[in-house]
């Protein structure tokens, strides 16, 4: 049997950031798994991901969120990042599967999960994205779009690698 | 002691807990049925991890897949599960006593060309003979436009206290899974 699920790289912030990015990415995994866990220095975001480098708005999610005793569901089309997790300036952990992401034939699909503490903000999220791009990934960037990570906020990136 | 799934992303797993298992990568012309045979009972919980779509006929942009343990065809599965669609739908649904555990959803003939459906799932202490054995699932597909994208959790009970040794995956409206479609086994062992 093959052994597997390897880390990849972390990043532990000294300072306040608004992007990480992973690159370099080799591709002789099957799926990565990125792990987030901080905050932002201002308040609720979504924690989102772009590949490659891609700024343009080639990415989208589907989404469903639960707050208190409230749920709701919802999407973003056409967004230049694939928000799938959520922070805040209070916590937030996002950790993300992004699925066969070394193939060129299909666009990549990801599912994300995050939570932030608090009764007056959304408190957990369960998402999958889309990058409409059949590229392998080699570089990974997490963003919230708005604000910047706090120092001590750290991303690890994993490897799973396939028999 | 191994954590599953997700939540097992959140922590450095150590070298040789999580082991592939067989991977099945789909190919041209599709495939009515993936299956993995002869798992072995070394390991404490089994992940399978999987992008997929179905030749459904458009313009159905979804399907599901059907999972089958030791190729069980009675109906001595049950599930429930969490869902949302990308218009604000959410909604939760159980069924009783069917013929196998549901995979919902993925992509299918009326989907964006390029779009394949994901999914995670995690079938929890899968060599007991002691209990039934429960799976949990996370999946969802989106294809950048409204009334494509769901999110869907999932929990499924196989009433049997066989050990699993079989895993049977075949599509639910369609019939074969599209190439470049990819089914990836992990065992997770124990302390």
């Amino acid at each position: 049997m093959a052994i597997t699920y390897e880390p990849i790289a972390t990043t532990t912030l000294g300072s306040a950031t608004p992007t990480v990015t992973f690159s370099s990415i080799s591709g002789s995994y099957t799926d990565l798994v990125l792990v987030f866990n901080g905050t932002n220095v201002t308040g609720l975001a979504s924690t989102g991901l772009r590949f490659n480098g891609d700024t343009g708005n080639n990415y989208s999610k589907t989404e469903i969120n639960g707050s208190g005793t409230a749920v709701s569901s919802g999407r973003d089309t056409s967004a230049s990042a694939a928000y799938v997790g959520i922070n805040s300036n209070i916590s937030g952990n996002t950790i993300i599967n992004i699925m066969n992401y070394a193939n060129t034939t299909t666009y990549k699909t990801i599912l994300g999960r995050g939570n932030v503490p608090g009764s007056s903000v959304i408190g957990v999220r369960a998402a999958v994205g889309l990058w409409r791009n059949t590229a392998a990934i080699t570089s990974v960037s997490v963003t919230n779009g708005a604000y910047n990570w706090t120092a001590g906020s750290t991303f690890t990136l994993y490897g799973i690698a396939s028999a | 002691m191994p954590i599953l799934g997700i939540i097992a992303s959140s922590r450095l797993a150590a070298v040789g807990d999580f082991e592939s298992i067989a991977t099945v990568s789909v190919g041209g012309g599709g495939a009515a049925t993936v299956e993995f045979t002869s798992i072995p009972a070394t390991y404490s919980h089994l992940q399978l991890r999987i992008i997929a779509r179905t030749n459904r006929t458009a313009p159905e942009n979804n399907d599901y897949l059907n999972v089958r343990f030791n190729s069980d065809t009675g109906n001595n599965y049950a599930r429930h599960r969490l869902f949302a669609n990308d218009e604000g739908t959410v909604s939760a649904v159980g069924t009783a006593s069917i013929a196998q555990f549901y995979l919902e959803n993925f992509t299918a003939g009326g989907s964006a060309a390029n779009a394949f459906g994901a999914a995670v799932m995690d079938i929890l202490d899968y060599k007991n003979v002691n209990k039934y054995k429960t799976a949990r699932m996370i999946a969802g597909k989106d294809e950048n436009a409204t009334a494509t994208g769901q999110v869907i959790f999932h929990s499924g009970l196989w009433m049997s206290t066989s050990a699993i040794t079989s895993i049977t995956i075949t599509p639910g409206i369609g019939t074969t899974i599209t190439q470049y479609s990819q089914f990836a086994l992990y065992g997770i062992k124990e302390a």
